[in-house]
């Protein structure tokens, strides 16, 4: 290992670290005001939508609204899944989203 | 009376991330090989694995190894990457305040993506077991040793292992989100943050180093805000209406 790397380690790590801690290591010195509170309600699904719809409709950074772009039908089929079986919905989107995307790829 | 266990909590953290095990598994691959070819020696492609342990800021670190970047930028692209994690520690907050920092140092470092969604899901079960972050515990040790097997699985491997991309494996991405999305989607206010953080996020693709991320997020946290406002300000008028 370079010093250049460890260097370039210890940095990526402290950012890392920092961005995900320095909350957490203030939280006792502040209460959350309740509307800010409400308002993380809603961080979860909002952050995981803004991450994944991309990766669907541009999955090599480029918009692909065409029948060869078998993420868009994986997807939907993700959803489909997840949402009727919503007791098992992780494990259902999944495996129906990977089967409709694979076979989807073997017909277009 | 149900009695609360720090090892039932363990377990099922670790046994509820068992999807998310197999949905990173691919990335880890990827990360492997592309730090093989990047130029990054072999024991410093491990170490960032083990000390960052962000696989999308990881990534991007590896290509800009490749493209012979500065390494002040590729730690600030990091930090930039990494933004989002913020907001998961600020969500986490209130759950995780009552506990000492020696608690609070570990768990901050595992803070990924998926520990996030599946842990965020337990601490707002409304049942009252003391030990939900022993949960947080199992989900984030078995999300990294995970993460540690396939990135060295990768590297091992290295430029034998055929374009990740090319085999559509990075659906396991789409997929697993998918799946751990639905279950926070119950209500109207839901929905519209959803679907504006989507649309927003499709709207801001192309700002550099995911800050359209960052950008969406705020919007569809806002636009399920202002939806929740709206339907309990009906709430308190319908029932001021009945009362009177």
């Amino acid at each position: 290992m370079t010093v250049e790397e460890i260097i370039m380690l210890a940095g990526m790590a402290a950012v890392t670290f920092l961005i995900r801690y320095i909350l957490l290591a203030v939280a006792d010195r502040f209460s959350m005001p309740p509307l800010l509170e409400r308002a993380l309600y809603y961080v979860p699904p909002a952050v995981l939508t803004a991450i994944l719809l991309p990766a669907v409709l541009l999955p090599q950074g480029y918009w692909d609204l065409s029948l060869n772009n078998a993420y868009i039908f994986g997807a939907l089929a993700a959803v489909a899944g997840g949402v009727i079986m919503r007791r098992h919905t992780l494990m259902a989107s999944i495996g129906w989203g990977l089967a409709v995307f694979f076979v989807w790829r073997l017909i277009f | 009376m149900v009695e609360y266990r720090k090892s039932t909590e363990f377990i099922a953290g670790a046994r509820d991330t068992l999807p998310l095990l197999l949905g990173t598994a691919p990335f880890g691959l990827i990360y492997g090989t592309l730090a093989v070819t990047s130029g990054l020696s072999w024991p410093a492609a491990v170490a960032m694995s083990l000390v960052v342990f962000a696989g999308s800021a990881q990534f991007i670190a590896v290509s800009l190894v490749a493209a012979g970047a500065p390494v002040a930028i590729i730690v600030l692209t990091t930090l930039v990457v990494n933004l989002r994690h913020m907001l998961y520690s600020a969500t986490l907050l209130p759950h995780l305040k009552k506990l000492k920092q020696k608690w609070r140092i570990p768990l901050a470092f595992w803070l990924t993506d998926e520990v996030f969604a599946v842990t965020v899901s337990r601490y707002r079960q409304d049942d009252d077991s003391p030990f939900k972050h022993w949960f947080q515990l199992g989900a984030s040790l078995a999300m990294y040793v995970n993460w540690q097997f396939w990135c060295l699985l990768g590297l091992i491997l290295g430029s034998r292992i055929p374009d990740a991309g090319a085999w559509g494996l990075d659906f396991a991405l789409p997929v697993t989100f998918i799946g751990m999305t639905i279950p926070f989607v119950k209500d109207r206010a839901t929905v519209v943050c959803v679907i504006t953080a989507g649309a927003v996020s499709l709207m801001t693709g192309s700002l550099p180093f995911k800050l359209g991320l960052i950008v969406a997020a705020v919007a569809g946290v806002l636009a399920g805000l202002l939806v929740d406002r709206a339907v309990s300000r009906r709430k308190l008028l319908k029932q001021a209406e009945e009362e009177s």
